[in-house]
């Protein structure tokens, strides 16, 4: 099994009898994605997308490499991985901030990568919003709150007059629990999750289809979190929006994503729906991945083993690998001799109990 | 139970801002004990770095103690006025690992010497020996190739390896007592789990008293043998890890809990606690957290609740623990954990 050599154990005094709580929930969730995921249409499609950048010599840095997977209408997709894996890359090609070397996105089945007509870039700006991560950051601290959530408008011409436009910055405001009055005001007034709600707003304004929400959560406190992820579900569920949610939180992944994707150095080593992810990982990176997430429980914390991923365990010299659908909806990484493994893994009924104590 | 080695009691801690007085501490106590580690957990602004910098003599300029005692071997460090006083103290009986390893070291010099610096200045160490010394911490810290390491640049290691590096620093005058202030936010998961277990792995061989700060409750349920859970500068409860996870009785410690994602339900809304902290520019009537809590009861906001004493062990700051109060039923999620633990209890 070559994927168990991949992985060194560190401790190994696991007692899987401890951990069998089971969440009920979490089914019904899986089946629902699995159900959302046969009606759905293809929002958005990466086709073998390159991204790259200028090193300091001749040779170009790689951030993202070769990289296709689809997105649903309507669904969470979350993109996982380590600093410096890609994921911002590839938001920020999605929303043309940053240029593609190779490949084609598609957004409704429409290419919007590289040169594209100028009313098809407007609806680009429109349709697809990104969300920031950090909302000290990321909000003009000259600028009164009303004029950064009408930006986006101002840009597009997105109002007839006026009295439209604050229409409109009441309406994104009060969409986000923010009160109107609040337009007059200079983000420095504001909290951290009240920014990040600006910082929300600024994106519905533009009345987006499909929003790229990258760490939106990561720099705020624990007990704010909650608040502006349940802000996201709710708007999703109101006006049918489409996430890209980029984090490298998987606990919170798992809590708001439909299906996950993981990147590891610029490119994707396994997709799946949400909870096939968490239940059988495949790629030795995914596995590791897991088994570093903390788990809020000091008797399954202190036992628990933690993987260490190590890349030499792939022999790709002779057999590269390619991005296969290894299962229905279950996508990942590996070349001839590991699909096999991950097959016979999948006859044998799944993973092993390793992974019990993330139930 | 023996001695504590260090023992803070009822520390307040203020800092002078724009003609303003803030109180970022309000009277809180800890009893550290030989060779244990405990978990200081709460959100940003709820005083947990400032409370244990005040320790080592590490508050900003325009913060001081302004009342209460911090016992550390016969000395009350809150009467410590000197540079040369702290310095008997500081890196040599009481350490600290900082948040961003990108910013605790030093670009212009190398690893070695900045590591041998401790060694040389606090235990006269010199030369080779010094030399030989550090590169046996680089070791102990799991940095292989120390030899090679010892000559390079911060820029050549990676945050992880920075960081080691950083707990390498912190440990070679083998402390006493050993503060990470959040050592891994500023890291990917799987080295931060890497790093814990160095932690973990380093107080046992080295028996040093561990404090842990973080917001992360599953950080804190890997390294913790006791919790103690700060909230608007004081510390609202405290216990063992099992009693805080499995048993937890202040309001705000089951907040806490309730609004993980981990815990959440997919489908369902998270818990969240609404509103936002105290400001600790103003003066705090009654339990701080009472005006987020929808169980509050009238008494919370007009007297502070005292400890109560759920265990020998395990204390909480809320008047649900007086007997007049009424009874309120922990959320939901807290219950489930409760049922876990006693379902697989061995």
């Amino acid at each position: 099994m070559m994927s168990e050599t991949c992985i060194k154990t560190q401790s190994t005094n696991m007692n899987t009898g401890v951990n069998q709580g089971i969440n009920p929930a979490v089914a019904d969730g899986a089946l629902e994605a699995e159900q959302k995921a046969k009606k759905a249409e293809v929002i958005l499609e990466l086709k073998n997308v390159r991204v790259q950048f200028k090193g300091k010599g001749r040779k170009p840095i790689v951030a993202v490499n070769d990289v296709s997977f689809q997105v649903y209408k309507g669904e969470t997709l979350g993109l996982v991985g380590e600093t410096g894996s890609g994921k911002t890359s590839i938001g920020r090609a999605i929303v043309r901030i940053n240029e593609t070397a190779a490949g084609e996105i598609l957004f409704k089945g429409r290419r919007i990568n590289g040169v594209i007509p100028k009313e098809l870039d407007r609806e680009v700006t429109r349709k697809i919003q990104m969300i920031f991560q950090d909302p000290m950051a990321s909000l003009n601290e000259r600028a009164k709150v009303d004029y950064i959530v009408s930006e986006g408008l101002y840009n597009i011409g997105g109002f007839k007059d006026e009295a439209e436009r604050r229409a409109k910055v009441e309406k994104a405001l009060l969409e986000v629990g923010l009160l109107p009055e609040f337009a007059s005001r200079f983000p420095h007034e504001f909290s951290g999750g009240q920014r990040q709600r600006i910082g929300i707003a600024r994106a519905l304004i533009m009345e987006p289809e499909f929003i790229i929400a990258d760490e939106p959560i990561s720099s705020l406190d624990v007990s704010i979190r909650a608040q502006v992820l349940n802000l996201l579900l709710d708007l999703q569920k109101k006006k049918g929006l489409t996430y890209l949610f980029i984090s490298h939180d998987l606990s919170v992944v798992r809590f708001i994503a439909d299906r996950v994707a993981v990147m590891y150095k610029g490119r994707l080593v396994e997709l799946a729906d949400t909870e096939e992810l968490f239940h059988s990982p495949l790629h030795p990176y995914t596995r590791a991945l897991l088994s570093a997430i903390p788990v809020p429980d000091p008797r399954i914390e202190k036992k628990k083993k933690v993987l260490v991923y190590d890349p030499s365990c792939h022999d790709y010299s002779k057999d590269p690998p390619r991005w296969v659908e290894i299962k229905k909806g279950h996508f990942v990484l590996a070349n001839n001799a590991e699909i096999d493994q991950y097959l016979a893994k999948i006859d044998a009924g799944g993973l092993a109990n390793e992974f019990l104590w993330l139930q | 139970m023996s001695e504590p080695i260090l023992s803070a009691r009822d520390v307040v801690i203020k800092f002078s801002l724009r003609g303003q007085t803030l109180t970022a501490v309000r009277g809180a106590s800890l009893d550290l004990y030989e060779g244990e580690s405990v978990a200081i957990v709460g959100e940003s602004g709820s005083g947990k770095s400032v409370f244990t910098k005040s320790w080592i003599g590490m508050l900003d300029a325009n913060g001081w103690v302004d009342s209460g005692s911090i016992l550390f071997e016969g000395k009350d460090l809150a009467k410590f006025k000197t540079e040369e006083e702290w310095l008997t103290i500081r890196g040599k009986k009481i350490a600290m690992v900082f948040q961003d390893p990108m910013t605790a070291l030093n670009p212009l010099r190398t690893i070695g010497s900045q590591i041998q610096e401790t060694l040389e200045l606090h235990q006269g160490l010199r030369g080779q020996e010094a030399k030989r010394r550090t590169i046996e911490i680089l070791a102990q810290v799991g940095i292989s190739e120390p030899e090679m390491r010892y000559r390079q640049y911060p820029h050549e290691f990676s945050g992880g390896m920075r960081q080691r590096v950083v707990i390498a620093i912190a440990i070679a005058c083998n402390p006493r007592i050993l503060i990470c202030d959040e050592p891994t936010t500023s890291l990917d998961v799987t080295i931060q789990a890497q790093i814990l277990e160095l932690i973990r792995k380093l107080q046992k061989e080295l028996k040093v008293t561990l404090v842990y700060i973080t917001h992360d409750l599953g950080v804190v349920a890997n390294v913790a043998d006791r919790v103690a859970v700060m909230y608007a500068g004081e510390i609202i409860e405290y216990g063992t890890v099992e009693e805080i996870f499995y048993d937890p009785r202040h309001p705000y410690t089951w907040a806490l809990l309730s609004s993980l994602p981990q815990l959440g339900i997919k489908g369902q809304p998270l818990y969240s606690i609404r509103g936002t902290p105290p400001n600790l520019f103003n003066e705090i009537r009654g339990d701080p957290f009472a005006p987020r809590n929808p169980q509050a009861l009238k008494i919370d906001f007009v007297k502070s609740p005292p400890f109560f004493q759920v265990s020998p062990t395990h204390y909480a700051k809320t008047w649900l623990l007086d007997p007049r109060a009424p009874k309120v039923e922990p959320p939901e999620i807290v219950k489930a954990m409760r049922a876990k633990y006693e379902r697989y209890a061995v």
